[in-house]
């Protein structure tokens, strides 16, 4: 509370002001259970995901579920090693990184030194047009777009057909392209004038102030803004589903289909598994280890940015 | 910085042989590398767009948004996928702004922001930002349309995810704009005798209303986009009757869009990439009205 304030209602200690006292008092409590609901969805989250997860490994051993290379946990017999979702998810991620990291960079780069004032306020909301577009247009357009016209065409080894982790994983690149562009851009704009000013002085070409100083003095910010994306690429659900297709293969080959542990669930929960199984259980477990390497490279994004942040006066 | 002392030095010796074709030739190279990604963006949403409309060009007619899905690609619409995606995204919207305003506030104006509670909090939001949304799905699962609250595959499941999916995006627009508002505006209020409370409600807020708005329609947004939560909570349906309540069925427009797309006969395909269109206009809409609400309230403090 403000000190000011409670002299002035000392002043006056009317019925009127201390119900207003207590009313203040009130809307303080309300307002911190409002805001403890973020805490009590977090809980929600892990409690929901543990018990059915650990329910889930007691039927099925840990062993199998790490160590084993065959995904069919709806099918009769079934098979839970989870091998192929794993490689699935980052060989996909990586694809998309491959695309996002790169390019998002470049971009970052352009509209930080080369870009005129005018080319930026047209660049801009261009790249907040594509960062809203949903996923599921996106999938729509690996579908039908890329996975015929590019996908099929630029891969060397063997046939590309309609599902691949391919298409999928360019797809997913072109999503994550203006989130990783908006997240480089800010840890540029964090490097100090003077810092690059000193190297134009010294007669270095834009090139080398973006290469040599602005990348480098910006690079805790990069390399937690390549984290995130990482991130995102694991998670993204949608685009996986409908490009990838939805058979569990033991592949390195992104010419093939694919499932991701994030789509394996979306999989999952298209058809209706029965409660008491454990084929709705994998969905759990499944979702316990997704939720574990998410969070696990958010808060590694995260320290990075608080441990090696240069700090400019 | 040590490398980049190192690094600038070595601008001085370049400074002699910067006619050197290498040197220059490296430069525009790097530049054309630049110009290449900024123009696979913008090519990416150019494509993006217009093969949508090609595609979905002769199913864009009233009948579109009239009809109700159908076995038959020619009847085919999505009446309701439009009112389901309405009532999810407006219930969903209001509650999480609700939530979303309680706890800026409270982060912002009250807490002390170097207290436990405060750290706990903001750490909570900051964990919940990064969280795949396919896991809200799960929580859904576990938890509203199943377990405790066994509310089935209804309006109102749906709506709770996304109130959860969309709050921590809210949240940080909304303390951006509490920030936003100059202390001196407190200070005023306090030296005229307003409470706490009085201050907040009636200055800050109104100060912080167009930072709100626009974040608040942000979020939105993303709750009109969203899929793959809604996967899990049963929106892939067949559904031909618009919801009556929270405890109707439904699907959503990116659901219909899914939903027509893998769809085996082809000329479905026309459908979603119609249907793609009217979810485009939609959030273009939307944030068409973010932007004015911003342009017509930039205020300098």
């Amino acid at each position: 509370m403000n000190s000011m304030l409670t002299t002035i209602a000392d002043l006056q200690p009317s019925g009127r002001k201390r119900r207003q006292q207590n009313f203040e008092k009130f809307v303080v409590v309300i307002l911190a259970t409002i805001a403890a609901s973020g805490v009590v969805i977090t809980t929600g989250i892990v409690v929901s995901l543990i018990r059915p997860t650990i329910q889930f490994f007691g039927e099925v051993s840990i062993s199998e579920f790490f160590g084993g290379t065959h995904w069919y946990p709806l099918y009769d017999p079934p098979d839970f090693g989870v091998w192929p979702l794993v490689i699935a998810t980052f060989m996909i991620m990586l694809i998309a990184i491959v695309i996002a990291v790169p390019g998002g960079l470049a971009i970052a780069f352009f509209l930080n030194q080369y870009a005129s004032d005018r080319t930026r306020r047209i660049l801009k909301p261009l790249l907040e047009i594509l960062a809203g577009i949903p996923t599921v247009v996106f999938g729509f357009f690996a579908l039908y777009f890329i996975s015929p016209n590019i996908a099929a065409k630029v891969w060397p080894v063997g046939d590309v057909g309609i599902y691949s982790g391919l298409a999928a994983g360019i797809t997913v690149g072109l999503m994550i392209l203006p989130m990783m562009t908006t997240l480089a851009e800010d840890a540029m704009a964090a490097v100090p004038r003077s810092l690059i000013e000193g190297a134009y002085a010294l007669g270095a070409t834009k090139r080398e102030v973006c290469t040599a100083v602005i990348f480098q003095a910006g690079m805790s910010g990069i390399i937690a803004a390549g984290v995130i994306a990482m991130s995102r690429a694991i998670g993204e659900t949608t685009i996986v589903l409908l490009a990838a297709g939805s058979s569990a293969v033991f592949t390195f080959n992104p010419g093939q289909p694919m499932q991701t542990m994030s789509s394996f669930i979306g999989f999952a929960g298209m058809g209706d598994q029965p409660t008491d199984s454990t084929g709705y259980r994998t969905i759990f477990a499944v979702g316990s280890f997704l939720f574990v390497i998410t969070f696990a490279l958010n808060v590694i994004s995260r320290k990075i940015v608080n441990r090696f942040r240069e700090v400019y006066e | 910085m040590s490398t980049t002392v190192i690094q600038s030095s070595r601008f001085a010796s370049d400074l002699q042989d910067s006619t050197s074709t290498s040197r220059k030739f490296r430069d525009r190279f790097f530049l054309g590398s630049l110009w290449f990604a900024t123009l696979l963006a913008v090519v990416t949403l150019f494509v993006l767009v217009l093969t949508s409309f090609l595609d979905g060009k002769s199913r864009l007619n009233l009948d579109l948004v009239r009809n109700f899905p159908s076995p038959f690609p020619e009847d085919a619409g999505i009446q309701s996928a439009i009112f389901g995606s309405l009532w999810v995204v407006v219930t969903s919207g209001v509650v999480s702004l609700f939530l979303a305003l309680g706890s800026a506030i409270y982060l912002e104006e009250f807490a002390n922001a170097k207290s436990k509670t405060h750290r706990l909090i903001s750490l909570n939001i900051q964990t919940l930002a990064g969280v795949p949304s396919i896991v809200f799905g799960i929580l859904g699962l576990a938890f509203v349309v199943r377990g405790p609250l066994s509310w089935g595959f209804t309006v109102g499941s749906a709506s709770a995810v996304l109130t959860m999916m969309v709050l921590p995006v809210m949240i940080v627009a909304a303390r951006e704009a509490l920030r936003a508002v100059p202390s001196s505006l407190r200070d005023g209020a306090y030296a005229l005798g307003a409470t706490k409370w009085q201050t907040i409600s009636k200055q800050v807020l109104a100060a912080a209303t167009p930072g709100i708005a626009t974040g608040s329609i942000l979020g939105v947004s993303r709750a009109l986009g969203e899929s793959a939560p809604l996967i899990l909570l049963g929106a892939l349906a067949y559904v031909s009757s618009n919801p009556t309540g929270f405890d109707s069925d439904y699907t959503v427009l990116p659901l219909a869009i899914f939903k027509y797309a893998t769809e085996a006969q082809l000329e479905f395909r026309a459908v979603g990439a119609a249907a793609i269109i009217v979810l485009l206009v939609l959030l273009v809409a939307l944030n068409m009205i973010a932007i004015i609400i911003r342009d017509r309230s930039r205020k300098s403090w």
